[in-house]
């Protein structure tokens, strides 16, 4: 009876790649647990709610197969656009960014949704027309990415957008679009950066400036970046010790919590305990770029290799942007940051990937 | 089959593309995460040192311990100078958006008059955005409570537990003592200057005037430090380690308060000043500037209005005139003129005059007059201190010449500072040939030296140098340095160490001229002479000299009526003396402005001094001053 349950719960789950997140997710409350000060267990404790519901969604959708989950593409995709246009006609602003759609009940952030919805939908695309690519068909990809990465900068949210961005670009290139055409498109981006430069929001621009001068304004803009990397500096190779982060726990980081939570993670824990997450992160990455590479259709291939290569680019920017190497966007650290909403999504996106790696066989049958 | 074939060649082909990109994709990320571990070794290896370093900087904070102020007590130990403990409120303007509208606000909550206002925006534009001001001094428990509930409405708004200086004699011995106040630009510049800027780290206050100012280093002391470890609001989360402040050091000053009170209420309503000193060691007893003012007043800042008050006040009450008044002795020097004509051999005891009441130059047609119509008669050097003839140092200044009167008379310390131990003093003016032609590239006419004969003409001195001068002919012939500090008490060991005297060498007198001229002295205070109410029914001996000093000049053949002359346009009385004559415990002298001749307003006041000092007995105020019969000089 019990071997049974445990069967049905863990037969569409992928071993290694589970370990690897429960490690990871159990080091995130930890973590959360010292960025809350330490004192009280509330954040956490939100957490694990958070992880709980993310990991029902991760065991659903694991359940789901491939095909099933393509069927999906066009309404998840379709709902996920006009919700973004919702955003942008009557969406809630906060901070000065419209971001939020209030249905009544809830509100939402749509835009999270499009970062599996992108990935799903472009697969779909390109699974249609697998028996042969045109440089058409990446034109109406590159729209229909543009679509709602336009949306998502423009609430803006640049750091959404540019995972957005991300996810529907690794479709692209996992498809095959020719390296002279990567290269002219490198080149003309390059070109365009200062029309760019032109579209960006003043507090955009400073986080840029402010990556290559940090000093340049050490109360304002610089503050972030200074904190953060003073903190992760003096956790030196063993750290401070778990609640013993002098920077942390004195409040000189900023949004310990969530995004600047690495710096507390450095400071506490030091080079080995960011060794160890980045050994996490590697072994995830490489479990999910292996179930890419033996998944059985070109949709699974597709969806699964720009869903790893997404989370890739959520611990690269988050890990660049705290220790400073990257400008500051908003974008937690993976499974670690407090926070639901980009779990979520995430867990889902790892859902997909146990489902193309606990379906294949199915398939290719 | 074929189109089978090609379609699994095109999936093969396909599949390849992909997992070459795959490959890359993947290589592409584990260089990636390469460059993050080489950017955690960089930070928290290479850099470790400097993170470490700038991490500790931010958490920990040192706050200067300021010490306690040391205190100031008088020769019998009374408070001078106090500290006590009070809570203040003050503002850092730069972290309030709008300060008036939260004051007004703040006036809701605690009681701010205008008055603190109005000191507040004199703080304010003197002070820098960061500084904390206070904005009420001395709040009640009551007020402190209030304040704490109400503290969120009010950032930028602080309850400080401070110490603060009071002077419980209020405006007795305001000169002497001096006051603190708020350390401005100018003292920032000197504490800069003298390296002692880590010393005055958290000291709001300094020393500006008197003792408080001239013995700042003594009674400051050393700050301490605290080290505190802050979060990044800037609140103190523990303290990490302390060292102790050390306290300033006790002054004990030479002064004597109650006997200062005594010459300060004496004086009534008059402005003057009055210097009372041991003749043997140029202790000050007694150190009078009146009007004075209420030292208290500068403490946190002084308000515009008072400070208007006493800045704009005719009566100048801000002025040290014991040190800074400088009035022509007038009569009072004609002890030291007879002294010095023994010693030059330009007189003997008995040559006497014959006094007609004014006195010829030879070649100048305007006569210089006695000041008693028709003279004194025959006039002998004893008498003519006695009388305090006028005619009789006409002849005598002009048989010196006055480079031997400078000689003599800078030996008594006229013409340069006593080097008494606060700042402000000024030197006088003993006048020479040589100064008048530096002066005014004139040369000195034989006129110039009849009057400086009589303690007038260019002739100046502070009752602080007439002071000394008296006190050194007390002792015989010893020159004193006034002092107001005997003794520096160690806070910690409460060791008092005493501060040497430092007496001049014995002048050249002989002690029989010296004699005579004391014995004089003593004759001006008897029957016939010109202060008997200074001796008056008095069970010791007093010497003393009379004297006055003209504010105008009055024209030829006008006759100068007291009751008829301004007020402010009055002479000034002078009085030198000391007691007892056989004896000498105190000597003094006393300027009254516009007081009229020597003798009925001058001499009284140091009678109360001589009684209160010498037998502690408190003066019964029967009479305003300057209700005296007599006309004398």
């Amino acid at each position: 009876m019990i071997s049974r349950l445990f069967d049905i719960i863990s037969r569409r789950i992928d071993g290694p790649l589970m370990v690897c997140l429960v490690l990871t997710l159990a080091l995130g409350l930890t973590v959360v647990y010292s960025a809350s000060g330490g004192a009280s267990v509330d954040r956490v404790l939100g957490q694990s709610r958070n992880i709980a519901v993310a990991a029902a969604a991760l065991w659903i959708v694991a359940n789901i197969p491939p095909q099933a989950l393509m069927r999906l593409a066009i309404p998840v995709y379709s709902a996920g656009l006009a919700l973004l246009v919702g955003v942008a006609l009557f969406g809630e602003v906060r901070n000065g960014a419209r971001r939020w759609l209030n249905l009544g009940f809830t509100t939402i952030q749509p835009s999270e949704v499009m970062k599996i919805a992108v990935p799903l939908l472009l697969a779909w695309y390109f699974h249609r027309h697998q028996e042969g690519i045109q440089l058409r068909d990446y034109a109406v990809a590159a729209i229909l990415l543009a679509l709602p990465v336009g949306l998502v900068a423009r609430q803006p949210d640049l750091g959404t957008a540019l995972l957005i961005f991300a996810s529907g670009f690794f479709v692209i290139f996992l498809a095959g679009l020719s390296w002279k055409i990567l290269a002219g498109l490198f080149v003309t981006g390059m070109v365009s950066l200062p029309f760019l430069w032109g579209m960006l929001h003043d507090y955009q621009r400073k986080r840029v400036l402010t990556l290559f001068d940090p000093t340049e304004d050490p109360l304002g803009a610089g503050y972030h970046i200074i904190q953060a990397t003073i903190a992760i500096g003096s956790g030196g190779v063993l750290g401070k010790g778990w609640l013993n982060g002098t920077q942390a726990q004195l409040d000189f980081v900023p949004e310990r919590s969530t995004d600047f939570i690495l710096a507390v993670y450095g400071e506490e824990f030091g080079l080995a305990g960011n060794l160890l997450l980045v050994v996490l992160y590697v072994l995830i990455v490489g479990r999910g770029l292996m179930i890419a590479a033996n998944a059985s259709t070109t949709f699974a291939r597709l969806t699964a290799g720009a869903v790893t290569l997404t989370f890739f680019t959520y611990a690269f920017v988050n890990m660049g942007m705290v220790s400073g190497i990257l400008p500051v966007v908003g974008v937690p650290l993976p499974m670690v940051s407090y926070g639901g909403t980009a779990l979520l999504s995430m867990l889902v996106g790892f859902g997909i990937l146990m489902s193309i790696s606990t379906h294949k066989q199915l398939v290719s049958s | 089959m074929s189109v089978v074939g090609q379609t699994l060649r095109d999936q093969r082909a396909e599949l390849n593309v992909f997992r070459a990109r795959l490959t890359v994709a993947g290589l592409a990320a584990l260089v990636a995460f390469g460059l993050l571990v080489a950017r955690f070794v960089w930070l928290q290896v290479v850099q470790r040192e400097h993170y470490h370093t700038l991490a500790e900087a931010n958490r920990i904070s040192v706050v200067p311990v300021v010490p306690n102020r040391g205190l100031i007590l008088d020769r019998n130990g009374e408070v001078l100078a106090a500290n006590y403990s009070a809570y203040t409120l003050e503002v850092t303007p730069g972290k309030v958006g709008n300060v008036e509208r939260a004051i007004d606000e703040l006036s809701q909550v605690i009681e701010v008059t205008p008055r603190d206002r109005r000191r507040f925006k004199r703080l304010q534009e003197e002070s820098k955005n960061f500084e904390s001001l206070p904005i009420r001094t001395r709040l009640t428990e009551e007020e402190v409570a209030r304040f704490a509930v109400n503290r969120y409405r009010f950032p930028g708004f602080e309850i400080k537990a401070r110490l603060f200086r009071s002077y419980p004699h209020g405006d007795i011995a305001s000169h002497a003592v001096g006051y603190i106040g708020r350390i401005n630009e100018a003292d920032v510049r000197r504490i800069e200057a003298a390296g002692l800027a880590t010393n005055y780290k958290g000291t709001d206050h300094i020393g500006k005037l008197g003792i408080e100012g001239a013995y700042e280093k003594e009674l400051h002391g050393i700050t301490g430090s605290e080290q505190v470890e802050i979060d990044a609001g800037g609140r103190a989360i523990r303290a990490l380690s302390r060292s102790e402040p050390q306290s300033g050091n006790n002054l004990l000053v030479t002064l004597d308060i109650k006997l200062q009170r005594v010459a300060e209420e004496a004086f009534q309503d008059y402005r003057g000043a009055l210097v009372a000193l041991d003749p043997k060691t140029g202790d000050v007893l007694a150190l009078v500037s009146r009007p004075g003012y209420d030292p208290n007043l500068f403490v946190d800042g002084i308000d515009p209005a008072n400070w208007d008050a006493l800045n704009n006040s005719p009566d100048k009450p801000l002025n040290n005139r014991a040190l800074r008044g400088q009035y022509p002795p007038g009569s009072t020097i004609k002890p030291f003129m007879a002294l010095a004509a023994l010693t030059y051999g330009k007189r003997t005891p008995e040559y006497t005059i014959s006094d007609p009441g004014q006195w010829m130059l030879p070649g100048v047609a305007r006569p210089f007059r006695d000041w008693k119509k028709g003279g004194h008669g025959m006039v002998n050097l004893h008498r003519s201190i006695v009388v305090s003839c006028d005619t009789y140092y006409y002849g005598l200044a002009n048989d010196l010449g006055v480079d031997a009167i400078h000689r003599f008379m800078t030996q008594f310390g006229f013409g340069s500072k006593t080097g008494v131990d606060i700042d402000g003093e000024l030197p006088g003016l003993q006048p020479s040939s040589d100064w008048k032609w530096q002066r005014f590239k004139q040369k000195w006419y034989a006129g110039d030296t009849i009057s400086v004969g009589i303690g007038q003409g260019y002739w100046l001195a502070t009752p602080m140098q007439l002071a000394t001068a008296v006190a050194t002919l007390a002792n015989g012939g010893t020159p004193v340095h006034p002092r107001l500090v005997r003794a520096v008490q160690d806070a910690r060991t409460q060791k008092v160490r005493e501060l040497p005297t430092r007496n001049g060498e014995p002048l050249a007198l002989k002690p029989e001229h010296v004699e005579l001229v004391r014995a004089a002295m003593i004759d001006v205070t008897r029957p016939g002479g010109t202060a008997v109410r200074a001796a008056q029914g008095a069970p010791y001996l007093v010497a003393g000299k009379t004297g006055t000093a003209q504010v105008v000049a009055m024209k030829a053949g006008e006759k100068y009526d007291e009751k008829r002359v301004h007020e402010r346009l009055r002479d000034h009385a002078l009085f030198i003396a000391y007691a007892p004559a056989d004896d000498p415990k105190i000597a003094l002298a006393l300027l009254v402005e516009n007081g009229g001749h020597g003798s009925s307003t001058a001499v009284p006041i140091a009678r109360e001094v001589f009684d209160y000092y010498l037998l502690r007995k408190r003066p019964e105020r029967k009479q305003a001053l300057g209700d005296d019969e007599a006309e004398s000089d």
